[in-house]
């Protein structure tokens, strides 16, 4: 095949990059650096931190983010140990459960936690049928977190197993071999041996929680503002573009740098697999 | 060569309800250097990982240096592997890698320089310390695995198919590398190999496995000039195997023919293996051998020709420096000394014999 015949093979590829990918992030870039009257202005990019509202949303979601990617990280680590560790065949079809969940829409997930945790849902009433309290959970940011960990998990996961896998039975030995017990093999062999997985995981579970608005919004009831709902108001209610491109702008700020760390550490790319 | 270090007392191992290894028995003494050689599967690996602590025994003990070592954890154990696939750590150094024992035995930094520097040394790779792994041969790698294996100065070096990935020439060097390394450190070696050149060459005793019993124990002379059973003879260089009846002390018959041989007390008219080595064949006038036969190939080897004689309805191995061209009618004698006279196994599931010490 010609070369030409090959770039014009890759021209309606070339054409939804330029139009629905590159053009879009260019027109945030401009709106966020200019105002109303389409002048030059930093007005939307310092508002982040200078409107109490915007700052008190950003806080919020780098600490849910946060909690979130922690929580995650605690709960993958030892499962996808235990996995990893498993003596059975079909060891990526036990994987493949974990996965499951992610198949079904997103929406419907965040949905179904609302109709569990909410004040006469299930949970609640199983609590009261048995003579306990009900707890009031739905609407606070703990129940955001419990969605986002719900949904997020798996993201965390799949990074850990991966890099675990690849860890050989005989390193382990020999490492006994040499004398090293338990805690000194999880911290001398295991851990090192999986800091690319670990990473890609944190930054897979934590960009998208630090983004969310449709988990905050089911789950919190309005009554969680985090960043992404306040670029969705910015957007849909207020129709201040502006306002909304320049917080959008700088959590696009936040994301790359995220990204510029897995490609520092994931050098295997366990993280792309399912992104 | 003096007492005993570990002695294997009645081990049974069995992996998912196949027996690998059965009532085995086996006594290693202070500084020998002790080859496992079996064809795979024969529990030669297990072996030496139940030595190594890698696995538990069904049945039976381990003593190490008198003391009872069965359950004790691999990291607890006196002694070292070097792994088969090499195993160094990729995420560490050269240095690091070799450091890895001492630091867990909470040396001082100045003493784990010193060993760091003293095994490059010893393995001839002087100057490594901070190379990545990958960036080594395999050759050197498996190096780097001794070297980090003896800085723990263990008492017993193990060592599972060390040389099995390295190409020949390599390999034969590693072998005298291997001996020497032996002879300074002073300690036992136990090593594990298919290769029944690599166990002759190197080793003070060897133990041939087969199907989780041990067929013989003894030197490397021993083993080749006198295998105690088919198996045995088979399995160490190529033999001529033949049935033959032992009709009286000193005296055989096989293929039709009686030949006098040294063997003496298997009584009479019993059924036994017979063993000849192709190198013992000899090649006479048609007129003053046992048999007369035909050459039926010649293959150049090297040192020898390899060929084939059929005789008696047999086709004999024969290694000569001669040159017979194929069809050449010949003569087969073969000096009493080198009948080599075997009890037949009891029967054909069991092909072990008891050792009797």
């Amino acid at each position: 095949m010609s070369k030409f015949k090959q770039q014009f093979l890759a021209g309606p590829y070339l054409i939804w990059i330029v139009g629905f990918i590159i053009l879009p992030m260019l027109m945030i870039v401009y709106y966020a650096f200019t105002n109303a009257d389409g002048g030059f202005t930093f007005e939307y990019i310092t508002a982040t931190f200078a409107s109490e509202t915007n700052r008190k949303a950003m806080i919020l979601s780098l600490q849910l983010g946060l909690i979130c990617t922690g929580i995650c990280l605690v709960l993958s680590y030892p499962l996808a140990m235990i996995l990893n560790n498993m003596q059975i065949k079909n060891q990526s079809f036990i994987v493949f459960i974990f996965m499951l969940p992610m198949w079904m829409n997103f929406m419907l997930r965040i949905l179904a936690w609302k109709l569990l945790l909410s004040k006469n849902g299930v949970f609640n009433s199983i609590l009261t049928s048995l003579g306990f309290e009900r707890i009031n959970i739905i609407n606070t940011p703990a129940a955001v977190v419990l969605g986002m960990v719900y949904d997020f998990l798996p993201f965390m996961l799949l990074p850990i197993y991966n890099s675990m896998t690849r860890i050989r039975k005989d390193w382990i030995e020999a490492a006994k071999d040499l004398g090293a017990g338990s805690i000194t093999i999880f911290f001398k062999i295991i851990v090192p041996l999986t800091v690319s997985g670990i990473i890609s995981g944190i930054v897979m579970v934590f960009v998208p929680s630090l983004t969310s608005f449709a988990i905050s919004q089911v789950l919190g009831g309005g009554q969680v503002l985090l960043i992404g709902n306040v670029i969705e108001q910015d957007f849909m209610q207020g129709m201040q573009w502006n306002a909304g491109s320049g917080l959008s702008f700088v959590l696009m700020i936040f994301v790359i740098a995220s990204m510029a760390l897995v490609n520092l550490f994931d050098k295997d790319g366990e993280g792309t697999a399912i992104w | 060569m003096s007492k005993h270090l570990i002695d294997f007392i009645d081990i049974s191992k069995s992996y998912d309800g196949s027996l690998v290894l059965d009532e085995l028995n086996l006594y290693i003494r202070e500084n020998e250097f002790l080859t496992l050689l079996g064809p795979s599967g024969c529990g030669k690996t297990t072996t030496l990982r139940l030595l190594g602590g890698f696995e538990t025994p069904d049945q039976g003990r381990i003593l190490f240096d008198g003391e009872d070592i069965t359950n004790l954890p691999a990291n607890e154990r006196k002694l070292n592997t070097v792994f088969q696939k090499y195993s160094l750590f990729p995420h560490m150094s050269i240095a690091e890698n070799i450091a890895f024992g001492l630091k867990i035995s909470k040396k001082s930094k100045a003493y784990i320089n010193d060993k760091i520097k003293y095994a490059l040394k010893l393995v001839n790779l002087d100057g490594f310390e901070n190379r990545s792994v990958d960036s080594l041969s395999g050759g050197q790698q498996q190096r780097i695995a001794i070297a980090r294996a003896i800085v723990n100065e263990p008492k017993v070096l193990l060592l599972d198919e060390p040389l099995g990935a390295l190409d020949l020439k390599l390999r034969q060097n590693m072998q005298y590398e291997l001996m020497r390394l032996k002879e300074e450190l002073g300690i036992t070696f136990v090593y594990v190999t298919h290769d029944q050149e690599e166990a002759l060459t190197m080793s003070d005793t060897i133990v041939v496995m087969n199907q989780g019993y041990i067929q013989q124990i003894g030197t490397p002379e021993m083993i080749y000039n006198e295998p105690e059973n088919a198996f045995v003879a088979d399995f160490i260089g190529h033999s001529n195997i033949i049935d033959g009846v032992m009709l009286d002390d000193r005296l055989v018959e096989i293929l039709g023919v009686k030949m006098p041989c040294v063997d003496e007390g298997f009584g009479k008219n019993k059924p036994v293996d017979v063993v000849i080595r192709p190198e013992d064949v000899e090649l006479v006038d048609p007129a003053d051998g046992y048999m007369e036969g035909d050459v039926t190939s010649l293959i150049f080897k090297g040192v020898h020709y390899e060929l084939d004689v059929m005789a008696n309805g047999y086709e004999w191995l024969v290694h000569t420096t001669k040159h017979v061209p194929v069809g050449t009618h010949v003569g087969i004698r073969v000096t009493p000394f080198n009948i080599q006279i075997m009890h037949k196994p009891e029967s054909s599931d069991e092909k072990a014999v008891e050792i009797d010490e």
